[in-house]
């Protein structure tokens, strides 16, 4: 009856988090845009935020992902050669892990694509942003990401603003995860799409998550696309974090008013 | 393999008044490996809630749920994913799977998640939907446009698609024709052969009688309301 029992938590103990954040805040003067937040998101895990609009949740995505400086508290990220806190380094040395370990899917794929350049340039360019040079490599990265998240190959030479708003996204996605990082920030990726694509870019979410083994941030105010996507949720509530742990636990048996609020508001279809 | 202790459950209701309802008082029992017991009780008791509770979605009030080696009441959410991932299964009576992702990948995606290598954990995928008579031209379609029956078939596959030590069943026998509950009831029993402990809800008394090593009524364990 012992048998199976030690086997698990051996594999699982040892790591260290991906990311440590500790009591970060961030104030609009003396409106609260995010306080005393603190987690942990461990490779390979999806964490979901969620919470009503306004309720801090991009603020903080944010100031995790250093487009925004917290007025308080710490992000410590586990970079190749130890632990740093991404807040107090140098802004070279943040520009670098944003552009290799990091990667950032805007809610509008205009804020994360370079409209003028084509569908191969827009994946190829981050590729020689950490230092890839060969021609026929990087084109042949290109293509492969492009088939990955479901682009025709025909269309590489094709500029983002001939795709559709779907397409978009999905080369926003390959875009920023050629360079093949280890924490992706989303903001809203499936905001805005008709629920056909979405369904499609969930599955390659997912897919992703599982054989790159990346970590993901994702904000949204879908409650359906956390369940199928985000292992942990955290619910936000203007700026502060009112509950935290596992999906469907979250989900299922809400501790706080205000999730419970939010859960039984959900539309069925 | 799964021990229960003295668990306790309350639900809060802050938008009803902050009502507080007490649902489950003293809850005890035992699954050793390679023993099936069933939850049983009228509708409302709380079997659901129990199984739950042993799932990790709902959380306990007091007491503790051991799960080998892991107390669900304190663990920590990474280690209840980790739990569920390689030790603890589940077959719920619903299906809920990404639209659009095909039966076969659906079914073998717990193998996957476990590192297993595509070819190989698509092929004991297919065996599995062979075995409870999903027919070949459904399986690179999405089930969410499948009959009660054949979801419920799905879902199961999937729950047994890995050897898990322990196992949760929610009426797996519901919805099927006598040819498909045979299927189910058999594996459920080669279930016990290599081991498993297994908790279950079973409204199928037949089946119940036929699987189960115990019954534990959770009549017992509903707080009784002060008239």
């Amino acid at each position: 009856m012992q048998a199976a029992e030690p086997s698990i938590f051996a594999k699982v103990k040892p790591q260290a988090p991906l990311l440590s954040v500790k009591g970060l805040s961030k104030c609009y003067g003396s409106r609260i845009g995010c306080a005393d937040v603190s987690f942990d998101l461990w490779p390979g895990e999806v964490l979901g935020i969620v919470g009503e609009s306004g309720s801090g949740k991009s603020t903080l995505l944010s100031c995790l992902a250093g487009h925004l400086a917290p007025d308080t508290g710490e992000v410590i990220f586990a970079t190749a050669s130890g632990p740093r806190d991404t807040v107090t380094m140098s802004e070279p040395e943040r520009r670098r892990l944003a552009r290799t370990d990091w990667a950032f899917v805007h809610q509008n794929p205009r804020d994360g694509l370079r409209m003028g350049v084509t569908a191969g340039g827009n994946v190829g360019e981050r590729l020689m942003a950490v230092g890839a040079r060969h021609y026929g490599t990087i084109r042949h990265a290109a293509t492969d990401w492009l088939g990955r998240v479901e682009i025709d190959a025909g269309r590489i030479d094709d500029r983002p603003s001939a795709f559709s708003g779907g397409m978009q996204q999905r080369l926003q996605i390959a875009r920023n995860l050629v360079t093949g990082p280890r924490l992706v920030f989303m903001d809203e990726p499936t905001g805005g799409l008709d629920v056909s694509v979405q369904a499609r870019l969930l599955d390659l979410l997912r897919g992703l998550v599982r054989e790159m083994g990346l970590s993901a941030i994702i904000v949204t105010h879908d409650l359906a696309v956390v369940r199928l996507l985000a292992d942990r949720l955290m619910v936000m509530k203007s700026g502060h974090v009112v509950e935290q742990g596992l999906t469907d636990q979250v989900l299922d048996d809400p501790q706080h008013a205000y999730t419970q609020l939010l859960v039984s508001s959900v539309l069925q279809v | 393999m799964i021990r229960i202790d003295n668990l306790s459950k309350s639900f809060t209701l802050h938008n009803q008044g902050g009502a507080v309802i007490p649902v489950m008082q003293g809850a005890s029992l035992h699954v050793g490996a390679g023993e099936c017991v069933a939850l049983v009780g009228a509708s409302g008791a709380g079997k659901s809630t129990l199984m739950r509770m042993v799932w990790g979605n709902y959380l306990a009030a007091s007491g503790s749920i051991n799960v080998g080696g892991l107390d669900l009441v304190t663990a920590t959410p990474r280690e209840i994913l980790a739990l569920r991932r390689e030790v603890l299964g589940y077959v719920s009576q619903f299906l809920r799977v990404v639209p659009r992702v095909p039966t076969v990948d659906v079914v073998a995606e717990p193998l996957l998640t476990l590192g297993m290598p595509q070819a190989q954990a698509r092929a004991r995928a297919e065996t599995l939907l062979e075995r409870l008579n999903i027919p070949r031209r459904l399986w690179s379609l999405s089930p969410t446009t499948f009959s009660g029956g054949e979801q419920q078939r799905v879902n199961i596959a999937r729950g047994f698609a890995h050897p898990y030590p322990a196992l949760l069943l929610d009426e797996p026998t519901a919805s099927l024709d006598a040819a498909n509950r045979e299927v189910v009831l058999q594996l459920v029993e080669e279930a016990k052969a290599r081991g498993a402990a297994i908790l279950g809800i079973f409204h199928d008394e037949a089946a119940r009688n036929r699987l189960c090593d115990r019954f534990v009524d959770v009549t017992r364990f509903t707080p009784q309301v002060a008239a």
